[in-house]
């Protein structure tokens, strides 16, 4: 059974095609969700994709996470829906609470765009589990608000529970604590980085493939549901 | 019509990369001495009177909305 993968516009989304191909080029079929909508049309896995939602108004992410489809994906993603938040939809999941911690401004102060070397530290989530536990991949980075900050009690149980999903590796290129690039939350469904896979999916357009590993892995995980 | 206003400012712990930039400008321009935290501060328009529970209810929106508490503290009071 192929999976069907939901990929949510909102308002001032850029990244949501890129999305929507690379669920395509994976092998998974495609699904368009839409902000205003509750309805997540029965999909296996949703993706809350990059961008600048609502244009970045008050905060990144802030009144995107109050709109109707955020409802039903806070309410689906309970009950264990695979939800992924690259960038802006990272910054979607924390302030929707579904992730602990938040993004602010890059410490330099600059957007910063680059091929980000990555090293993946945990595999036991819905989204890694097609990668190995300390594997090196290359990521599109593309962001002005990457800097993840939480408290020090909240970042000391993210690492106790291996709750650390991607790490920075050579340079921190936004000053978020401990270089953290990606978390999850206690059950490992839902998982929120900054770099970009849909844009690491053909060798054409990205410095890498290994954006593939992200939607082989949702896809291993409900296979292996059935 | 009433007016209540909120400032929002980053917890003190937290870095404020727009204060440092104010505050590298400002010493550019020769002011010295001077550190700036950026906050934002918002207007808000009561219809009808101001009352206890209209102000809790504002407490409650920027707490749900206007600030995010994991990184800013906010502020609500009467305008004069």
């Amino acid at each position: 059974m192929t999976a069907r993968i939901g990929v949510v516009t909102f308002p001032g989304s850029l990244d949501d095609a890129d999305a929507l191909r690379a669920v395509k080029l994976s092998g998974a079929e495609p699904v368009p969700l839409w902000h205003a909508s509750d309805d997540l049309a029965g999909v296996d896995a949703v993706v809350l994709p990059g961008g600048f939602s609502y244009g970045d108004y008050l905060r990144c992410g802030a009144i995107a996470r109050f709109s109707p489809v955020m409802d039903e994906v806070i309410r689906r993603a309970g009950q264990g829906l695979p939800v992924l938040g690259i960038c802006n939809g990272f910054q979607v999941l924390c302030e929707a609470h579904l992730l602990p911690g938040a993004l602010i401004r890059n410490d330099r102060r600059t957007f910063v765009c680059r091929d980000q070397l990555l090293r993946v530290e945990t595999r036991d989530t819905v989204w890694t589990c097609d990668f190995e536990d300390g594997q090196e991949i290359v990521i599109a980075l593309k962001n002005g608000e990457g800097n993840y900050q939480a408290d020090a009690e909240t970042v000391a149980r993210l690492e106790g529970e291996n709750r650390v999903v991607f790490r920075y590796l050579d340079v921190n290129p936004n000053g978020s604590l401990h270089d953290i690039a990606g978390i999850t939350n206690e059950r490992g469904n839902v998982v929120g980085l900054m770099p970009h896979p849909e844009h690491n999916v053909e060798l054409l357009t990205g410095a890498s493939i290994d954006g593939l590993g992200f939607f082989s892995s949702v896809q291993r995980f409900l296979a292996a549901l059935v | 019509m009433p007016r209540v206003i909120v400032d929002v400012m980053p917890k003190p712990e937290i870095l404020d990369p727009q204060g440092k930039a104010v505050t590298g400008a400002l010493q550019r321009l020769g002011f010295s001495g001077l550190a700036v935290r950026q906050g934002k501060r918002f207007e808000v328009e009561v219809d009808g009177d101001l009352s206890e529970e209209v102000l809790e209810q504002i407490r409650h929106a920027a707490e749900t909305l206007l600030a995010n508490t994991v990184i800013e503290t906010f502020d609500v009071r009467v305008a004069p």
